[in-house]
C-alpha cells in the first residue's frame, strides 16, 4: 500500500466530481507514487479522463482534495494553477494538435510561450523531441497530413517540450498498430525512467499494462474498485476485476448506460 | 436549461443568452494582455478576417454603388433634381449602407469562419490543450479575433464606400453623361465631415465590435459536435444581422 | 499556406489601404469639416420665427460660409427666438448694420442664415446683436395670409 504520504507525487482524497446533473466520481481515493508509472484502468465512461482532468484542475471538484506535489489543486489561484500546469505534460485522448500550425510549431509553441530561449535553441529542442517520437521527418507537415497515430506522437512530443516532471497519458495506445504499440509502451517507460518523472497512464489495454506499469488502479462505478501491482491484480478474486481483466461481456460491470427497465421502456413507448 | 414554455422560447432564452454573451465579453476583456505575441496574432487575424473579405467587399461595393445610383437617378429625375444625385448617393452610403451592408457581408464571410474555427478547436480539444499548456485561450484565441474584427470592419467599410462611389461615378458620369465635376462638387459641398462621414465611421467601429464579439461568442459556446458548430455559424449570421440593424436604428436616432 | 511574415505584411498593407481610403474620403468626398477652425466670435440675432433652422446650420454672406449656428433658444422676455452664431475670426469686418435672414437652399430644403451687409464703417464685435432680421418664411402662414386676402404686416 502507498500509505507513505511523502512518497506520493499525486494524491486524491475523497474526490467527488459532478458534471451537469451527473456524479462522475464519488469519494475517490487514488495515490500516484513518485517516480513510478501508474496505470488507471476501467470500463468506458467510468471516469478515467475525468480523473486526469481533475488533477490538472480542468474540472472542478465538489468534495475532497487533490494534492499535486506540495500544492492542493482545488485551492489554487489561476496564476498558481498555471504554474502547476507548466510542470505537467498531458497527452489528450485524440492528440488535440493545433490544426493551423505545423508539427514543428505545435511542439515549439509551449517553448515560445514559457521560455525566453533564442529561436536557434528552440529549433534544437523541438527537433530532439520530434526525434524521440520518431517523427523528425514530419516537422514541416500539418496535422491533417498525418495519420491519427502520428498525430498522437506529435502531441506526445509537444507534451514533453517543457520537460515536465509529471506526465499524464489519456489512452495513448488506441489506434496504434502492434509495432507502434510496442514502441509506445517502451517510450512511456523510458521517458519515465530516463527523465526521472512520474507518469499516469489511462488505458483500456489490460494486456499491455504489466509491460510498463508499476502500480494499477481499476475504477468502475465512480470509484476505485481494485489496486495493486499488475501481478497482485491478476490474483485478486473480485468480480469486477476478474471481468475486466478477462474481458468478459457479462458480469458485475454493466455494459449498458443506466436506463429504465428495458421491457417497461419498450412497452411504454407506443 | 431551456424553459419549455413558449414565453421561455421567445423571451427568457434570448435574455439568458444575452447575459451569457455579456459575461463572456467581460471575461475576455479582463484577461486581455498586450505584447508582441498578441500584436502579431492580431495582425494574423486581420489577414484572415479582413484581407480575405476584401474581394467580396470590393465587388459588392461597386455593384451597390452602381445600382443605388441607378435607382436614385430614376427617382430624382422625376423631380428634376438630378444635381442632388452625388449628395444622395454619398449620404446614404456613408451614413447607412456602407456600415450596415459591409458588416453583414463580413458576418457571412469572416464571422462564420471564426465561429466554426473556435467551435472546431473546442470539439477537437485544442482549447483544452491550450489550458493544459498554461496558455489562456481567452487571451490567445478570443482576444486577437475580437481586436482584429474591430480593426478590419472600419477598413472594409471605407473600401466599400470608395468602391460604391466609384460605381456611382461610372454610372452617372460615364453612362448617363452627368457632369463629373458638378457631381463630385455637390458631394463636397453637402456631406458633413463630422456628422455624416465620421458618424458613419463610428457606426462601423461599433458594428465591427458587435460582429466579432458575436462570432467568437457563438464559437466559444457552441456544442462540441458537428451539428453544434453548424448551428453556431448560423446563429452568428442571424444574430449579427439583427443586432446590427437594431443598433443601427438606435445610433441613427441619437445621431440625427 | 503563406509564411507568417507574408501574412503579417499583407495585413499591414490592408490596414494602410483602409487609412488611405479614410483620408481620401474625408478630404475629397466631404465638406472637409465646415466647422470653423481657429478662432471665432459670437453674434446674436432675434427672429420672430426660426422655422426649421437647426444648430450647426450654415451662416453665409454672399454665398460664402462664414460661420455656423451655435444654439437656438427662446428669449423668455420677448418670446422671440435667440440664435447664437459662431463666426470665423477671419471675417471680423462685418458692418454693424448688417441684416440677418433665415433662407432656404436647394431641393433638400436646408435652412441657413444669410447675412446682407450694410454700409456702416463700424464692425460687429463678439456678443453683438443684429438689429435688422427677417424670419423664416413659413409656408402655412403664407398660404393662410393669401387666403385671407390681406397683405399683412412685415414681421
Ligand atoms: N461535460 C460533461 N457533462 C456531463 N457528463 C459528462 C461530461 N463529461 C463526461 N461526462 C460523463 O462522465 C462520465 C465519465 O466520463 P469520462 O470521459 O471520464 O470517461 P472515460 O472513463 O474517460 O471513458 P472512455 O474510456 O470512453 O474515454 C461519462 O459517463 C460521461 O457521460
Ligand atoms: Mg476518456
Amino acid at each position: 500500500m502507498n500509505d507513505n504520504k511523502n512518497n506520493n507525487r499525486i494524491e486524491l482524497r475523497g474526490v467527488t466530481v459532478q458534471l451537469g446533473d451527473r456524479v462522475v466520481l464519488e469519494g475517490m481515493d487514488l495515490a500516484v507514487p513518485e517516480g513510478k508509472v501508474t496505470a488507471v484502468m476501467g470500463p468506458s465512461g467510468s471516469g478515467k479522463t475525468t480523473v486526469l482532468k481533475a488533477i490538472t484542475g480542468q474540472v472542478p471538484i465538489s468534495a475532497g482534495e487533490i494534492r499535486v506535489g506540495d500544492v492542493f489543486v482545488n485551492q489554487l489561484s489561476a496564476r498558481k494553477l498555471n504554474d502547476m500546469r507548466r510542470n505537467i505534460g498531458m497527452l489528450l485522448q485524440n492528440g488535440a494538435l493545433f490544426t493551423d500550425l505545423t508539427s514543428f510549431d505545435n511542439v515549439a509553441l509551449p517553448l515560445r510561450e514559457h521560455t525566453r530561449l533564442p529561436e536557434t535553441l528552440i529549433r534544437k529542442v523541438v527537433l530532439t523531441k520530434l526525434h524521440a517520437v520518431g517523427l523528425r521527418g514530419a516537422a514541416e507537415l500539418y496535422p491533417r497530413e498525418l495519420s491519427g497515430g502520428m498525430n498522437r506522437r506529435i502531441a506526445l512530443a509537444r507534451a514533453l517540450a517543457l520537460d515536465p516532471n509529471i506526465m499524464l497519458y489519456d489512452e495513448p495506445f488506441t489506434g496504434l498498430d502492434p509495432i507502434s504499440m510496442g514502441a509506445a509502451v517502451r517510450l512511456i517507460r523510458q521517458i519515465n525512467d530516463v527523465l526521472g518523472i512520474t507518469s499516469v497512464v489511462v488505458t483500456h489495454d489490460v494486456t499491455e499494462v504489466p509491460r510498463f506499469a508499476d502500480y494499477c488502479y481499476i475504477i468502475s462505478d465512480r470509484k476505485v474498485v481494485a489496486q495493486g501491482t499488475p501481478a497482485e491484480l491478476e490474483n485478486i478474486d473480485d468480480g469486477v476485476v476478474h471481468q475486466f481483466i478477462q474481458g468478459l461481456p457479462d458480469g458485475p460491470v454493466p455494459f449498458h448506460y443506466p436506463a429504465p427497465d428495458y421491457t417497461r421502456d419498450l412497452l411504454e413507448r407506443h | 436549461m431551456t424553459t419549455g414554455s413558449v414565453t421561455g422560447k421567445l423571451f427568457v432564452d434570448p435574455v439568458k443568452e444575452m447575459g451569457r454573451a455579456v459575461l463572456f465579453l467581460f471575461t475576455a476583456l479582463s484577461r486581455m494582455r498586450f505584447g508582441k505575441t498578441q500584436f502579431l496574432e492580431t495582425m494574423r487575424q486581420v489577414y484572415f478576417m479582413g484581407v480575405r473579405s476584401l474581394v467580396i467587399i470590393m465587388i459588392s461595393g461597386f455593384f451597390v454603388g452602381l445600382v443605388l445610383t441607378l435607382q436614385l437617378y430614376d427617382t430624382l429625375s422625376r423631380f428634376g433634381a438630378t444635381e442632388a444625385l452625388g449628395t444622395a448617393l454619398a449620404l446614404s452610403l456613408f451614413r447607412e449602407l456602407g456600415p450596415v451592408l459591409t458588416v453583414i457581408l463580413f458576418a457571412g464571410r469572416a464571422g462564420t469562419s471564426v465561429t466554426a474555427e473556435i467551435g472546431l478547436m473546442k470539439a477537437t480539444e485544442q482549447l483544452d490543450a491550450l489550458d493544459l499548456m498554461a496558455i489562456d485561450p481567452m487571451e490567445r484565441i478570443v482576444q486577437p479575433r475580437l481586436l482584429a474584427g474591430i480593426l478590419a470592419v472600419p477598413a472594409l467599410v471605407l473600401v466599400f464606400n470608395v468602391m460604391a462611389l466609384l460605381g456611382g461615378v461610372v454610372f452617372s458620369v460615364f453612362m448617363m453623361g452627368i457632369d463629373g465635376p458638378s457631381f463630385w462638387g455637390n458631394i463636397q459641398a453637402t456631406v458633413a465631415l463630422g456628422r455624416d462621414f465620421m458618424g458613419g465611421m463610428f457606426k462601423a467601429a461599433v458594428f465591427g465590435f458587435l460582429a466579432s464579439w458575436l462570432a467568437v461568442y457563438f464559437g466559444w459556446s457552441s456544442k462540441p459536435t458537428g451539428e453544434g458548430v453548424a448551428l453556431a455559424t448560423t446563429q452568428t449570421v442571424i444574430t449579427t444581422a439583427i443586432a446590427v440593424l437594431l443598433t443601427d436604428f438606435i445610433l441613427s436616432a441619437f445621431m440625427l | 499556406m503563406k509564411s507568417s511574415h507574408q501574412i503579417e505584411f499583407t495585413a499591414g498593407l490592408f490596414l494602410l489601404l483602409g487609412i488611405a481610403c479614410l483620408i481620401f474620403l474625408a478630404v475629397q468626398a466631404t465638406d472637409g469639416g465646415s466647422e470653423i477652425r481657429g478662432g471665432s466670435y459670437e453674434l446674436v440675432a432675434s427672429f420672430g420665427n426660426v422655422g426649421g433652422l437647426r444648430p450647426r446650420a450654415k451662416v453665409s454672406m454672399a454665398g460664402v460660409t462664414v460661420g455656423q449656428v451655435e444654439r437656438i433658444e427662446l428669449d423668455p422676455q420677448t418670446l422671440d427666438a435667440r440664435v447664437t452664431m459662431k463666426i470665423s475670426e477671419r471675417y471680423d469686418d462685418i458692418p454693424d448694420d448688417t441684416s440677418a435672414a433665415i433662407l432656404t437652399s436647394g431641393i433638400l430644403g436646408d435652412q441657413y442664415v444669410g447675412l446682407e451687409p450694410g454700409g456702416s464703417p463700424e464692425p460687429m464685435r463678439d456678443g453683438d446683436q443684429f438689429l435688422i432680421t427677417q424670419s423664416a418664411v413659413v409656408l402655412e402662414q403664407l398660404i393662410g395670409r393669401f387666403m385671407m386676402g390681406g397683405g399683412g404686416d412685415e414681421e
